[in-house]
């Protein structure tokens, strides 16, 4: 038995950034595919309680209270815009009535104020909802992998723009790290440190500083090999550029013809190919990196799992769209009580065997920070 | 290992060539160790090593330079990376991805080694820098001097045969320091790698390198040789070395044990005589800075606790202690950057996270870690003015201080063209405008030669005697042991000694200056007591 307990994650036993990515994305999935609140707080609990049960000490895994923030946000400003602006859903439950502010003519269809009813509420509740539960299994993935393992899964040939793409994602703390040390600078001058008009004050040198630790990056990264290339015979290099031209531009008239009534037929046949020779073309170009990876995750049983369980909230969502339409979606008038459907709930409590299947991480240690 | 020949860098813009003529070789598997006053071009030199000057930073390279056979002009930085690892003075600056052990594969990934050739060298070098219990650690958790072997580390793994270090002990405290020259020893002598570094602590380095390139003044021909030779003509020298000139010890000594050795005559000499304290200090004077049971929390951690602490007036105070004891955190609390979680603080009788700014300027200044943090301006003039604004101090005030402080800089010059040293004294006169009875330093000697050190020594002296309460945060021993009348040691973030700095240094072999080790047991600090002890008795 002790051989199935999940192991500690250290970087023997991490699981695959991809498989986290991939159950977080079915959950949202899940989400997407109702309105009934029940069923989003459930997923949004799943999420919650796997992150809790699965994240690390490290620096990224806090990132998930400021997604709950931003999903926080999200519901009320919804809630908000419903009760000024009204909303599109007709209503008989009248809550309270704010004075109206009469429009001109050509503002026809927007309403400033007035009645607000219970229905239009719980529509906007719903609607906020679906967001907030995206947004959280969005950062429940954020915290849970390291957004730099995903480079390791990248093909060779997107290797360096991938890198690029993860030290700019790093700018952002950095920057709000400066703007704080600046603004605390400020007080020593004996100038107010809080207000607009400090934040303005050092944005120049914030923005100074923050360019010369880029250089300074750049300059590091180019002595330590980033960028060096194996030599490539003429002929690959342009086959590989037709390759990926090629490609993209059947992908891109493809899926134009999916979404296109009139090209629905064709669409297909463009973008399967397309996608192909794309591919075949970024094959071709990571012959022209001499890059190696160290230690990448495996994708193993766990994996399987993680990204099994995801996969098939998704599913069961899905299906449960077909074979219980109302329940999933409740209409907003009249006013229904919401019930929790029993076996899409089941299926959205599937979402938690990462909570059991994941390696654990390490008991927290208290580590000084200097 | 490493040639220049006639080897001339012309920045764009600059009026003089910042390295002229320079010849010299570094021979494989030597410790070679590269000193000269501040602005002489260390750092220049150490950039065309790794390719990175002219390549990166722009500029005119007349000669040439070869490293391992490799011309730079030829050969750009990535394509040097497998012969040169390179550490600037900055480790943060220099880290790409956000895991301990990442960060060593992350050359190795970029030449593309093998998975288990990469596998073993990252295991080897975990234990050569004992990071082997970090491995998984993101860095951004990392202390000063564990970023600095993470550094050390990463560029180790492609084993360079030459390793260029720019400065690689001036931020770390004394134990983190020695554990970094630990490391590098150990290259030098197992692996035979070529080290070539910079460094301003040379009481820290000196006594390891087998070689000393000595860049004079900027401009001027290089001198290579031993170290004791060069050291016997050096600008820039340690105590030891000071001592050793002053005793007439010829070739002068470069380590401790040497000085210890031949120092028995001069111990003698001092038998009878009683080092002269520092003047200054008025121990009836009321207090002007007061803590009492202060705390202090960043976050969810309590990083000061149970912190007593009176400054008088006329007394300067060192505070030292390893890298995240607290000492920043102490600093900050004493400006009212942090309010206190318990306790209470009183600078000049107010508490400082309640005082309006403008009120608090006028009661306490502090020259932070990095002095560009305070300056905004384009020139020094209107730094200056601006400080007489911020100040409510009359026009002309804060350049007055200049002009007293740094005389020679011109008023339009842009603070960033400023040396280290003249950028902190900018920062220092710009504090100094509203002046504030209190004055805090957060290590105000890194990135400082000996000139410009005892530049500043000499200043916060006087300042000290006009009756101004000094509290410096530094982990430079030899300047407490030059200038504080009493040394506090936090460890983490609780006050662990408390005393008359001869008391406290004499204490701790960690905390002990060089001339200390030398004449001990007697209490002697400075190479300027046993001179005018020397003076006084002929």
């Amino acid at each position: 038995m002790n051989t199935l307990r999940a192991p500690r994650a250290d970087r023997a036993h991490t699981l695959h950034a991809g498989a986290w990515w991939l159950w977080a994305l079915g959950l949202a999935t899940a989400a997407s595919r109702t309105t009934n609140v029940l069923l989003l707080a459930l997923v949004v609990a799943v999420a919650g309680y796997v992150v809790a049960a699965r994240r690390t000490d490290a620096p990224w895994a806090r990132s998930y209270g400021a997604f709950l923030r931003l999903g926080l946000a999200v519901l009320v400003i919804r809630l908000v815009f419903a009760v000024l602006l009204g909303s599109p859903v007709p209503g008989t439950h009248v809550v309270v009535t704010l004075p109206e502010v009469p429009l001109p003519h050509w503002a026809q269809g927007v309403r400033l104020g007035g009645r607000v009813t219970a229905e239009g509420l719980v529509f906007a509740l719903r609607d906020g909802m679906k967001l907030a539960a995206l947004l959280v299994c969005v950062g429940a993935a954020n915290a849970l992998a390291n957004p730099a393992r995903l480079l390791k899964s990248l093909p060779g040939a997107l290797y360096e723009a991938g890198v690029a793409v993860v030290v700019a994602m790093t700018f952002a703390p950095h920057l709000v790290a400066d703007v704080a040390r600046l603004r605390a600078a400020r007080r020593l001058r004996g100038r107010a440190d809080r207000g607009v008009r400090a934040l303005l004050q050092v944005g120049l040198p914030v923005l100074e500083g923050a360019l010369e630790r880029s250089v300074a990056l750049a300059a590091a990264m180019d002595a330590r090999g980033y960028g060096r290339t194996a030599d490539v015979p003429r002929a690959v290099r342009r086959a590989t550029a037709a390759l990926t031209l090629g490609g993209l531009l059947g992908v891109c008239a493809g899926t134009y013809g999916l979404m296109s009534a009139a090209g629905s037929g064709y669409g297909l046949w463009v973008l399967l190919p397309g996608l192909a020779a794309a591919l075949a073309g970024l094959r071709l170009g990571g012959r022209r990196s001499v890059r190696t990876r160290y230690r990448p995750d495996p994708w193993d049983a766990r994996a399987w799992l993680v990204a099994g369980s995801g996969i098939a909230v998704a599913a069961l969502m899905i299906a449960a769209s077909h074979y219980a339409p109302t329940p999933l979606d409740p209409p907003a008038f009249p006013l229904t009580t919401p019930t929790l459907p029993l076996w899409p709930a089941l299926s959205v409590l599937l979402g938690l065997l990462p909570a059991v299947v994941a390696p654990a991480p390490a008991p927290a240690v208290r580590e000084a920070t200097a | 290992m490493i040639r220049f020949e006639n080897v001339t860098i012309t920045y764009e813009d600059a009026t003089h060539s910042t390295l002229r003529d320079i010849d010299l070789t570094v021979p494989e598997g030597e410790l070679c160790l590269l000193v000269g006053p501040s602005g002489v071009g260390k750092s220049t030199l150490l950039g065309a090593v790794s390719g990175l000057v002219p390549h990166f930073t722009g500029g005119r390279l007349a000669g040439r330079v070869t490293v391992a056979g490799r011309d730079t002009r030829t050969h750009k930085p990535r394509e040097l990376a497998d012969v040169v690892g390179t550490v600037g003075q900055d480790p943060l600056s220099h880290f790409v991805t956000d895991i301990v052990e990442d960060e060593l594969a992350y050359g190795m990934e970029s030449l593309g080694l093998p998975p288990d050739t990469m596998r073993r060298r990252v295991e080897e070098t975990l234990d050569l820098l004992g990071l082997a219990g970090l491995r998984d650690r993101p860095i951004a958790t990392l202390s000063g001097g564990q970023r600095q072997r993470v550094a050390i580390g990463s560029v180790l793994t492609v084993h360079p045969s030459v390793l260029v270090l720019d400065e690689p002990t001036s931020a770390l405290d004394p134990g983190a320091a020695e554990d970094v020259l630990a490391v590098l020893q150990r290259l030098v002598h197992d692996l035979g790698t070529t080290v070539l570094m910079a460094e301003h602590r040379l009481e820290r380095v000196v006594q390891y390198a087998d070689r000393v390139i000595l860049l004079p003044a900027p401009g001027a021909p290089a001198v290579v040789g031993d170290p004791a030779e060069v050291m016997a003509g050096s600008p820039v020298h340690p105590p030891v070395v000071a001592l050793g000139r002053l005793a007439g010890w010829s070739p002068p000594p470069l380590s401790v044990r040497d000085a210890r050795r031949r120092a028995g005559p001069l111990r003698e000499r001092l038998a009878d005589a009683v080092p002269q304290p520092l003047p200054g200090a008025t121990p009836d004077a009321a207090p002007l800075v007061v803590a009492e049971r202060l705390a202090v929390r960043q976050g969810r951690r309590e990083v000061l606790h149970g912190i007593g602490l009176e400054i008088r007036p006329g007394e300067t105070v060192a505070l030292m202690g390893r890298n995240g004891a607290g000492k920043s955190t102490l600093l900050s609390a004493l400006v009212g950057l942090l309010p206190p979680a318990t306790g209470s603080v009183s600078v000049c009788g107010a508490a400082p996270h309640r005082t309006r700014p403008a009120d608090l300027v006028r009661r306490v200044g502090l020259v932070p870690q990095e002095p560009r943090d305070l300056l905004y301006a384009d020139t020094v003039a209107a730094e200056c003015a601006a400080a007489d604004r911020d100040a409510d101090a009359p026009p002309g005030t804060c350049a007055a201080l200049v002009a007293d402080l740094l005389p020679g800089v011109p008023g339009d010059a842009h603070p960033r063209d400023l040396s280290e040293g003249q950028r902190l004294t900018l920062a220092l006169a710009v504090v100094l405008a509203a002046e504030p009875p209190v004055l805090l330093l957060d290590e105000p000697t890194r990135g400082l030669d000996y000139a410009a050190k005892s530049r500043l020594s000499d200043r916060l002296r006087s300042l000290a005697t006009a009756g101004h309460a000094i509290l410096l945060a530094t982990h430079d021993v030899e300047l407490a042991a030059d200038l504080a009348h009493r040394v506090i040691v936090l460890a983490d973030g609780e006050i662990v000694a408390d005393g008359p700095t001869p008391d406290v240094l004499l204490a701790s072999p960690a905390f002990a200056p060089q001339i200390a080790k030398i004449l001990a047991p007697a209490p002697w600090l400075t190479v300027s007591q046993v001179e005018r002890e020397l003076e006084g008795a002929e």
